[in-house]
């Protein structure tokens, strides 16, 4: 099997925060390899530089220091507009706070990052509709956010994301406002994401996503403290599931 | 308990009100429930097991306590196997707890590795337990006994994450529990 190139690709990256005596380093000498298709949390408290680091990996800070590369391509280079455009095509975002546009419908918000992309009205919305579907709203599409639950919300804001096919998913936090019943939606879209090769990279505090993660980093001060592979071997001696019968006091 | 007093020993030999003072430091006002003969109990049966060998200390014939304690060989296996151990679904913390300060005290192996070890382990089945919750549909009573399950795994791992910021960078000041 050949070693796909990694879609993220980072080395020594440096992000200072602040002049002179307030300067915080964010992010200090990360180097980091995502590969094609994978799932990857960041953990660590508030604070240990996860949000920023994945505002650099999509183009949203620019680095103090270090390299980034999506699919090989160096961006912490590019000028204002060429990285606008990155963002706009190769990379989806989704926030805590959803951030989708009050004013516009559920489906009007799923076909804006392909208008602004330059895609026809017609082809947005056609894209827009399938993706609606694939998260399970495809009979809210004219409904604005207000009338939509938070994991709904936050759903929409997926699709949106998606729009533009990107090369990675970015998400912030995307459980922090929902309730359990929600985070099992966002957790479902997000499994199915990645069996469908999805590169994903969430920031997050909430154990059950990073649980259903391929790879696990935590990260404090800046720096990346342990870096765990969820799948494969090396995880846990492989108990069995009994142990969930005898924790839930079914054993015997 | 009786693993726990066994990685007391691996520091070195001790008496038993020694032991016991360690263990109470230790455990703080959880340990107050501790019977005080308990040590004793723990102590005869790891004799009796030959995981620790008594000695009768020279010198001060006026002092009842005499006996000094110390692991045999096999003591000192237990002791690493017990360290090396990632137990759940019994998350005693107590026991934890006294690993952690055990492995520190004798520098058997450093804290934050057992947590992150312990850590890695709760990830699994949390991961194994989600991924089971995932399957269910949205509204199931089963799905509800999981979230019971996740929540109590995520509670444990919120106390680890606790034990990796007290462990790391203290090593130095690991008291001599």
């Amino acid at each position: 099997m050949n070693e796909p190139s990694p879609v993220v690709e980072v080395r020594g990256l440096v992000k200072d925060h602040g002049e002179r005596q307030g300067r915080v380093r964010a992010v200090d000498a990360v180097d980091l390899e995502v590969p094609q298709g994978q799932t990857l949390a960041v953990m660590g408290p508030s604070g240990c530089g996860k949000s920023t680091l994945l505002h650099l990996l999509g183009g949203l800070e620019r680095p103090t220091g270090g390299e980034v590369r999506l699919a090989g391509r160096r961006v912490d280079t590019l000028s204002e507009r060429a990285l606008a455009r990155l963002r706009r095509r190769s990379v989806g975002f989704v926030f805590q706070a959803f951030h989708l546009v009050e004013e516009l419908s559920a489906a009007e918000n799923v076909e804006l990052p392909a208008l602004l992309a330059g895609r026809s009205r017609r082809e947005a919305r056609r894209s827009a509709n399938l993706l609606l579907e694939r998260v399970g709203l495809a009979g809210r599409a004219r409904h604005l956010p207000s009338q939509l639950s938070g994991g709904q919300r936050q759903r929409v804001a997926i699709a949106r994301a998606l729009a533009n096919e990107p090369l990675v998913v970015l998400a912030d936090e995307p459980t922090g406002n929902l309730d359990t019943a929600a985070t099992l939606e966002v957790l479902r879209i997000f499994e199915d994401l990645r069996s469908a090769g999805q590169t994903l990279v969430i920031v997050t505090h909430d154990e059950r996503v990073s649980a259903t993660a391929d790879r696990l980093i935590s990260m404090r001060d800046g720096m990346f403290v342990d870096d765990t592979r969820m799948v494969g071997s090396g995880i846990g001696s492989g108990t069995g599931s009994g142990w969930l019968g005898g924790l839930v006091g079914l054993e015997g | 308990m009786q693993d726990a007093v066994l990685a007391m020993l691996a520091k070195e030999p001790a008496h038993g009100y020694n032991l016991r003072a360690r263990l109470q430091r230790s455990l703080g006002p959880l340990g107050e429930s501790m019977n005080p003969g308990q040590i004793y109990v723990t102590l005869a049966r790891l004799e009796k097991a030959g995981l620790v060998v008594c000695e009768r200390a020279g010198g001060l014939p006026e002092r009842p306590e005499r006996k000094v304690y110390a692991l045999t060989p096999a003591g000192q296996q237990r002791v690493a196997a017990w360290l090396a151990e990632v137990g759940w679904p019994k998350p005693d913390l107590a026991e934890f707890h006294l690993k952690l300060a055990a492995a520190a005290a004798a520098r058997l192996a450093d804290p934050v590795e057992l947590v992150a070890a312990q850590r890695r382990e709760l990830l699994r089945r949390l991961r194994e337990v989600q991924r089971a919750a995932l399957n269910e549909p949205a509204g199931s009573r089963a799905g509800l006994l999981l979230e019971g399950v996740v929540l109590r795994l995520q509670a444990d791992l919120r106390w680890l994450s606790a034990c990796e910021r007290a462990w790391s960078g203290n090593d130095d000041e690991a008291e001599d529990a």
